[in-house]
C-alpha cells in the first residue's frame, strides 16, 4: 500500500492528543483484544507507521444504530480510529459527498486498492425482491457483491449484517439475509449486537490494522476476543444466580436488592457478548446493571425468540405465550388420561387373561393361526 | 386358593450390566429432570438475604452436570453392550430393519394398545414396539447429550465438553439449543409415565415377572414360547 497519507499517530498528534493519551489507548485496545504485553508494542507500531486502511462502509436495511454507537464512543481515539484512521472513503451517513461524487468515492477505492480495502456493512440485504433496498438505482445485493469481489475482508456490523436482526424476523417480508449468506469467498467478521459496543468495533478495526489479518472467530463468525463468553458468565449479578436469589417482578424487593434477572426473561445465559465487562457509555452501565434483563441482541434470531420477559421462548404454532412447559404438562395430562382409560379397557377386554378363564373354542382357533 | 398350572420356564434375559445400566439410567433421568426443570423455573425458596449466604441454585446445577456426565457414560456403555451382550440386549433388537419386526409392532398395537385381538405376543425380551420406542429414546438421549454438552462447552475448559462446541453454531445459537434441550426433557417425563404404566400392565396381564426381571434378570416364559424362540434363533443362525 503506497500512500502519502499520515499515519494514525501523526493524525491524532496533529489534533492535539498527547503521546501519553495515544499509548493509553493502545494499551486499552491490547487489553480488550486479549493480547499479551508485547501486543501493545505491535499496536503502537502499527498505528504509528501503517498507512490508512481503505474502507467502504455500506448502509443497507438498517437503522444506523451501529454508526450511532460508534460515533458516540466515549474515548475520542475510539471515534477517530474509524473517522480518521481508516478514514472512510465511503460512508453514507458521515461523508460530505453525495450523488455522483459519493458513488465515485467508493468506485475509486475499488479501482485503486483491489484486494486491500475492507468492506464494512451495516444492515441486511433483501433477497425476496432486491428492489426493497436500492442505492443510486442499484440493489444492495448488486452493490455488495460488486464491492466484495475485490475486497480483502468484510466486516458485518451489528445484528442486521450478521444475522438479519428485526428485518429477518418472522415473517421476514423482504427476505432479508445477513452478509455471510449473500456473498461467498471472503472472510466475514460478524460484529454482533444491536448495536455492537463501540469499543468492540474499534477493537476489530485495530486488530485488522495491526495484524493485517482477521481476528480469530467463533463458530458463529464472531471475534473470539469479544464474543467467547456469555453475558451471564461475566455478569456482576451472577452471585445472586448461584445463590438462587431472583427478581420475581420488576418492583419487588429482589429488584431493589439487585438480584438475578433470570426469571424476568434475561437472555444473558444464552447470549455471547462483552456487555458485562466493557459495558456501555464509557463503562458506565449496561442493561442488566440498569435493572433490565438482557434481550439477547447479539444472538441470531433474537426477535423470534421472544417474549423478552419470559425465560423460555414461545413455541411456534401454539401462540407466543405458550412455552414448552405448558405443552409438556398438557401432554402429561393427556398421557395420564390415556393410561387411565387404557387401564379400564384392559380390565374389561383382557378379563380372561386376568382371571385365567379358558377362552371359547372359536377364539382359541384364531389364535393358533 | 386360585392357581394355574401351565408349563413355564425361567429364562435369563437381562444380564447384570443391562440391569445396572437400567437403574443408573433411571436415577440419572430422575435427577436430571428434577434439577433440569428447576434450572428452567427456579423456585423462590430464598429471599431477602445476601448472595454470600446461599448457593442452592449452584448446587442444583452441579447435580445436573454430574448426573449428565454419569448419564452420558452410562449411555455409551449401553451402546457398547449392544454389541457384546446377549441376544436380548443386542443392537438388532432395537432397529426395525426386518419385516418381522414391523409385523410384530402391528400385532402389539392390536393386542396391547387397541386390544382388538388377544393373541399373546411371543417375544421374550422387549417386544418389537417397545424396542423401537427404546431406539427413539436412544436418539433422544443422543440429542440431549449433544445439546447439553453443547451449552456446557462455552463455560468449560475440559476436553470432553469442548468436543461439543460445534453444536451451538449448528443450531444457530444458545437460545435454540436451550429450547430443544428443554422440550426433550418432557419426552423423558412422558416416557417415564408410560414406561412405568406399561410395566404394570404387562405384569398384570402376562404374569411373566417383567417387573422383577429388571432386578433379578430372569423372566418366566411359557415353555412353547421358549421352544419356538430357540427354533427361530437356530434357523436364523448367528447373524
Amino acid at each position: 500500500m503506497e500512500n502519502n497519507q499520515p499515519s494514525f499517530y501523526e493524525e491524532v498528534r496533529g489534533k492535539g492528543i498527547s503521546r501519553k493519551e495515544f499509548l493509553k489507548f493502545c494499551t486499552a485496545m491490547a487489553a480488550m483484544l486479549g493480547l499479551e504485553t508485547s501486543g501493545i508494542g505491535q499496536i503502537v507500531k502499527a498505528l504509528e507507521t501503517k498507512p490508512r486502511l481503505p474502507v467502504i462502509w455500506f448502509h443497507f436495511q438498517e437503522c444506523t444504530c451501529c454508526s450511532e454507537s460508534f460515533i458516540r464512543a466515549s474515548h475520542p481515539l475510539v471515534a477517530s480510529i474509524i473517522l480518521d484512521k481508516i478514514s472512510l472513503d465511503y460512508q453514507e451517513t458521515l461523508m460530505a459527498a453525495s450523488g455522483v461524487q459519493a458513488e465515485e468515492a467508493y468506485k475509486t477505492v475499488m479501482a485503486k486498492y483491489p484486494g486491500q480495502y475492507i468492506v464494512m456493512v451495516e444492515g441486511s440485504i433483501p433477497t425476496e425482491n432486491e428492489a426493497y433496498c436500492c442505492i443510486g438505482g442499484r440493489s444492495a445485493y448488486q452493490i455488495l457483491n460488486e464491492a466484495v469481489a475485490n475486497a480483502k475482508a468484510v466486516v458485518a456490523w451489528g445484528n442486521c449484517a450478521s444475522a438479519g436482526c428485526v428485518q429477518a424476523a418472522s415473517p421476514n417480508p423482504t427476505g432479508a439475509k445477513p452478509v455471510h449468506k449473500v456473498i461467498s469467498g471472503k472472510p466475514v467478521i460478524n460484529v454482533q449486537g444491536c448495536p455492537p459496543i463501540a469499543d468492540v468495533m474499534a477493537g476489530v478495526v485495530v486488530h485488522l490494522l495491526t495484524f493485517d489479518r482477521i481476528p480469530q472467530l467463533d463458530g458463529m463468525g464472531r471475534p473470539k476476543s469479544f464474543y467467547s463468553r456469555r453475558v451471564h458468565d461475566t455478569c456482576y449479578r451472577r452471585a445472586n444466580f448461584d445463590a438462587g436469589l431472583f427478581v420475581e417482578s420488576f418492583d419487588d424487593e429482589g429488584a431493589k436488592r439487585g438480584y438475578c434477572l433470570f426469571k424476568m426473561g434475561c437472555k444473558g445465559p444464552v447470549t455471547y457478548n462483552s456487555c458485562g465487562i466493557i459495558k456501555w457509555n464509557d463503562g458506565i452501565s449496561y442493561p442488566i446493571q440498569s435493572g433490565h434483563p438482557c434481550i439477547g441482541c447479539a444472538e441470531a434470531g433474537f426477535w423470534d425468540n421472544g417474549p423478552f420477559y419470559q425465560h423460555l421462548p414461545g413455541v411456534k404454532g401454539f401462540g407466543i405465550e405458550t412455552t414448552a412447559d405448558k405443552i409438556g404438562v398438557g401432554l402429561g395430562v393427556t398421557a395420564a388420561v390415556g393410561m387411565a382409560g387404557h387401564a379400564i379397557m384392559t380390565n374389561v377386554r383382557k378379563h380372561r387373561e386376568i382371571t385365567n378363564t379358558p377362552e371359547p373354542a372359536s377364539e382359541t382357533q384364531t389364535n393358533k393361526e | 386358593m386360585r392357581s394355574r398350572t401351565i408349563p413355564m420356564r425361567e429364562v435369563f434375559v437381562w444380564e447384570l450390566p443391562v440391569r445396572l445400566y437400567h437403574w443408573i439410567n433411571a436415577l440419572c433421568i430422575l435427577s436430571l429432570c428434577i434439577t433440569g426443570y428447576l434450572i428452567g423455573a427456579p423456585l423462590a425458596i430464598v429471599n431477602g438475604t445476601e448472595a454470600y449466604y446461599n448457593y442452592w441454585f449452584g448446587t442444583v446445577r452441579f447435580i445436573h452436570f454430574v448426573s449428565a456426565f454419569l448419564f452420558f457414560f452410562n449411555f455409551l456403555f449401553r451402546i457398547y453392550w449392544g454389541f457384546s451382550g446377549n441376544e436380548f440386549s443386542r443392537w438388532y433388537n432395537f432397529i426395525p430393519y426386518k419385516r418381522s419386526q414391523w409385523r410384530e409392532m402391528l400385532n402389539v398395537i392390536k393386542v396391547d394398545v387397541l386390544q382388538i385381538t388377544h393373541k399373546p405376543i411371543d417375544s421374550i425380551g422387549h417386544n418389537a414396539l417397545a424396542s423401537f420406542i427404546y431406539f427413539i429414546t436412544f436418539l433422544i438421549f443422543l440429542v440431549q447429550c449433544l445439546t447439553g454438552f453443547g451449552m456446557y462447552a462455552a463455560m468449560s475448559k475440559a476436553f470432553l465438553p469442548k468436543l461439543f462446541a460445534w453444536v451451538v453454531p449448528l443450531f444457530g445459537g444458545d437460545m435454540h439449543v436451550r429450547q430443544v434441550h428443554h422440550i426433550l426433557m418432557w419426552s423423558f417425563i412422558i416416557f417415564a409415565l408410560l414406561h412405568v404404566y406399561l410395566v404394570f400392565y404387562h405384569d398384570y396381564i402376562e404374569r411373566r415377572g417383567v417387573t422383577s426381571s429388571m432386578i433379578g434378570g430372569w423372566k418366566f416364559v411359557e415353555e412353547d414360547v421358549v421352544e419356538r424362540h430357540n427354533l427361530d434363533f437356530k434357523e436364523k443362525g448367528d447373524n
